[in-house]
């Protein structure tokens, strides 16, 4: 049995017909070939799967695509405007961010939701963001000074939120 | 790889049309998902049909009604732990809320679906209890009220029948009252090795009411009631507090797990139990 699934990804408009049972995460990378978004422990725990349902972020290992039918989601490939990076990724350039990079769709994703809330957070405030977040390669520290580069550097590179 | 088994998707458009939904078998609500949904990764749950209540914005409030705090049952982790309202008149919830889960999680997990979860090693379900919480259940007839203490029958297994649908918590509101919630996990964002939570009303420094919530340790409905019964009508000061500590460690009965041993779990519940005792005797007379 399959259903109709309809959502705006990146700004762009999808509908497929897939199971109920698919999770958000899977018609993200497989029915829709947006690859940016991975999937990780399969557990909601390591957060590499981050995307932003509407406005807020989401692990979507944890949520049906049915439950995004009819909203917006927007993925780390929707990060860039024009050619332009976020700071948040011109950050993780600047301050080495990512060494394998497979958490670092996730981590972005968490720390452009935490900048838009709070433009000029402290270090114990990003590490609480990306808490349900795990870096196996354990470059913690450069993530952070990656999310606080972001934050110092908002004007240069100004990264609209949505 | 982990998927669910075949399910069917239904939304909900308002509260009469999710109970008539829920009276077809095999049939469970989603609503942040962040517990049903990974117990269906693990087939641990094989529901045929899914009902998602995300829509109904009716049971997304937190509201002071009447001598009570109302907690609509799809408030979300994150909605509970910034309320000001809430952390006015019961800071437990927010000290509970910090530790539940991560940030991202707390964004779309519900205060309904921890509690209908009914995980042995729930943080909510131990603050309420404490909190001697009403549970207001829509049903196919109108609604019924359960104290939270008989809303858990045991692990995953609640009141909740077909048809029915928790709609909101409900906590009367006493002046004197402070309140508290101790967790001790392995790592940011884990279940409870052990937690207490703490309720004090006081009078001048004599304890009119305490409830106490423990979490983890196999306290029959979350609760240490003998704890309970000795601080009823005793001076709010350290012995007493030490002293119900030691009664609640003696009353619970927590397992050995990869958590830690037996008699580490007791000693934690002893711990917690006095601390957050303390606290709650502090808040007390501070909120409003």
């Amino acid at each position: 049995m399959t259903i109709r699934v309809a959502m705006t990804v990146n700004g762009t408009e999808y509908a497929r017909e897939v199971e109920p049972r698919l999770l958000l995460i899977h018609y993200i990378r497989d029915e829709l070939g947006l690859t940016g978004s991975h999937w990780g422990c399969d557990t909601s725990n390591c957060g590499s799967c981050v995307v932003w349902l509407d406005a807020k972020p989401v692990k979507s290992c944890t949520l049906l695509a049915a439950m995004a039918d009819g909203h917006a989601v927007r993925t780390v490939e929707g990060l860039e405007r024009d050619g332009r990076l976020d700071p948040v990724q011109q950050g993780f350039i600047e301050c080495h961010g990512l060494q394998c990079g497979f958490c670092t769709p996730g981590m972005m994703m968490t720390a452009r939701w935490l900048l838009d809330h709070h433009p000029d957070p402290d270090e114990a405030e990003i590490r609480e963001a990306i808490s349900g977040q795990i870096c196996r390669c354990t470059g913690y520290e450069n993530i952070v000074r990656s999310i606080r580069w972001a934050a110092e550097h908002a004007a240069e590179h100004p990264g609209e939120s949505t | 790889m982990q998927v669910p088994s075949q399910v069917e998707y239904e939304r909900a458009t308002s509260v009469e049309h999710a109970l008539s939904l829920l009276s077809r078998p095999e049939t469970r609500v989603v609503a942040g998902g962040h517990s049903l949904i990974p117990m269906m990764k693990l087939r641990l749950a094989q529901p045929e049909l899914l009902v998602d209540i995300n829509g109904l914005a009716e049971l997304a409030f937190i509201a002071l009604d009447g001598g009570q705090l109302r907690i609509g049952a799809l408030a979300r982790h994150a909605d509970l732990l910034d309320s000001d309202l809430a952390g006015r008149y019961f800071p437990i919830f927010r000290d509970a809320e910090r530790v539940v889960a991560d940030p991202i999680v707390r964004l779309w997990g519900t205060v309904g679906g921890s509690l209908c979860q009914a995980d042995p090693s729930e943080d909510l379900s131990a603050a309420f209890a404490a909190a001697r919480a009403t549970a207001v259940i829509k049903t196919p007839d109108g609604e019924r009220t359960v104290p939270v203490r008989e809303f858990h029958l045991g692990p995953y297994e609640t009141v909740i029948g077909r048809g029915e649908l928790l709609a909101e918590i409900r906590v009367p509101v006493r002046p004197g009252t402070g309140s508290a919630y101790e967790k001790v996990s392995r790592r940011v964002g884990d279940w409870s090795v052990a937690a207490a939570g703490a309720v004090l009303c006081l009078a001048g420094q004599q304890i009119q009411e305490a409830g106490l919530g423990l979490t983890a340790v196999g306290a029959e409905h979350f609760v240490a009631a003998e704890a309970e019964d000795f601080l009823r009508g005793r001076a709010a000061d350290e012995e007493s507090f030490a002293a119900a500590g030691a009664i609640a460690a003696g009353h619970c009965d927590p397992v050995a797990d990869q958590r830690g041993p037996e008699d580490f779990k007791r000693h934690l519940v002893a711990e917690l139990t006095t601390r957050a005792l303390r606290r709650a005797a502090a808040r007390a007379g501070s909120a409003g």
